[in-house]
């Protein structure tokens, strides 16, 4: 069973996709760069310590979290049908795959919908990303994050009608891996949004 | 793996968490800064290393380890990313003063 996730991860497709994650992280690691110089760069305005709320964010790490590890058991779930059997019709591993899937959209726009209310919230409490260099880079650093994992909701409901209309095929297994690597990278970027925006934010 | 994976993040998230926050609430009495940057560092760290291999499956693929090997490549490259623009920046804000009132505005001193 495993065989065939490491299989799709030697696979050419997903390998050239792994190296794009790479090069995204190239951009975060700029975004992370210019947050860093700009962080003490509070003009007068609020710092991270008297605007960050240490639990919220907390509920929002867990929450991506958990979407990470349902991610994880759909991928499992749609591998062990794909392996076991090639046919096309909705049975019920699909409804697992699906359900796992769906409940890791769900997450992902609860963390959204988080993460929104935050921004949100800072502005009409005049933070907003133009009131300081610290602020707006903080609102790019964290937006950037935001909008990948807006686009990576976006791509699972499309990943997720198409499962549903032809199955767990060859090209959508190679999809799946793919989107998976995507949907895991966004989390790996977040603990150290987690650590050093937040967590350093608030010790000073 | 991914139960294993999801535990051990859950875990060093909540440690990270806790010691930060029982030691902002206790005004910042309880641990030296050092040690909590680091320790925060540390577990970050930790926990990026746990989700590469238990997600992500980084250095389990049989041989040659070519993800591996970009990864490695790639995080060579964002650590000089990031460090050579603190380390820029810092000198950079030496040399020109530095502004602790907002809109106040300095020569830039001339730079050796």
């Amino acid at each position: 069973m495993t065989n065939s996730i490491i299989n799709l991860t030697e696979n050419k497709t997903v390998f050239g996709f792994w190296i794009y994650i790479l090069s995204d992280c190239f951009l975060f690691g700029t975004l992370f760069a210019t947050y860093a110089v700009l962080r003490g760069n509070t003009f007068g305005g609020p710092s991270g310590a008297e605007l960050f709320d240490l639990s919220f964010v907390l509920v929002e790490t867990l929450i991506l979290l958990t979407s990470s590890f349902t991610a994880g058991l759909a991928m499992l779930a749609a591998n062990k049908h794909y392996t076991t059997s090639k046919n096309k019709e909705v049975s019920p591993p699909y409804v697992q795959v699906v359900g796992l899937l769906g409940l890791t959209l769900l997450l992902g726009i609860t963390f959204l919908g988080l993460e929104l209310k935050e921004f949100t919230q800072f502005v009409a409490e005049g933070a907003g990303p133009q009131r300081s260099g610290f602020l707006s880079a903080f609102f790019t650093l964290v937006g950037t994050h935001g909008l990948h994992v807006a686009a990576g909701s976006v791509w699972l409901i499309v990943l997720m009608i198409q499962i549903l209309r032809r199955g767990l095929t060859e090209p959508i297994m190679s999809r799946f891996m793919r989107w998976s690597l995507f949907w895991h990278f966004l989390d790996v970027v977040w603990i150290f949004i987690f650590t050093f925006v937040y967590l350093m934010g608030v010790m000073i | 793996m991914y139960v294993t994976g999801f535990f051990l993040s859950i875990i060093l998230t909540l440690a990270a968490y806790l010691l930060v926050d029982q030691h902002v609430n206790a005004d910042h009495a309880v641990w030296s800064h050092s040690f909590l940057m680091i320790a925060v560092v540390v577990l970050a760290l930790l926990q990026m290393v746990v989700q590469l291999v238990c997600f992500l499956h980084l250095g389990r693929e049989s041989r040659p380890y070519w993800n591996l090997v970009v990864f490695l490549y790639a995080f060579l490259l964002v650590a000089i990313i990031v460090i050579g623009s603190l380390w820029v920046m810092h000198h950079l804000n030496y040399n020109m003063g530095a502004i602790s009132v907002p809109g106040a505005h300095m020569e830039a001193r001339s730079l050796e």
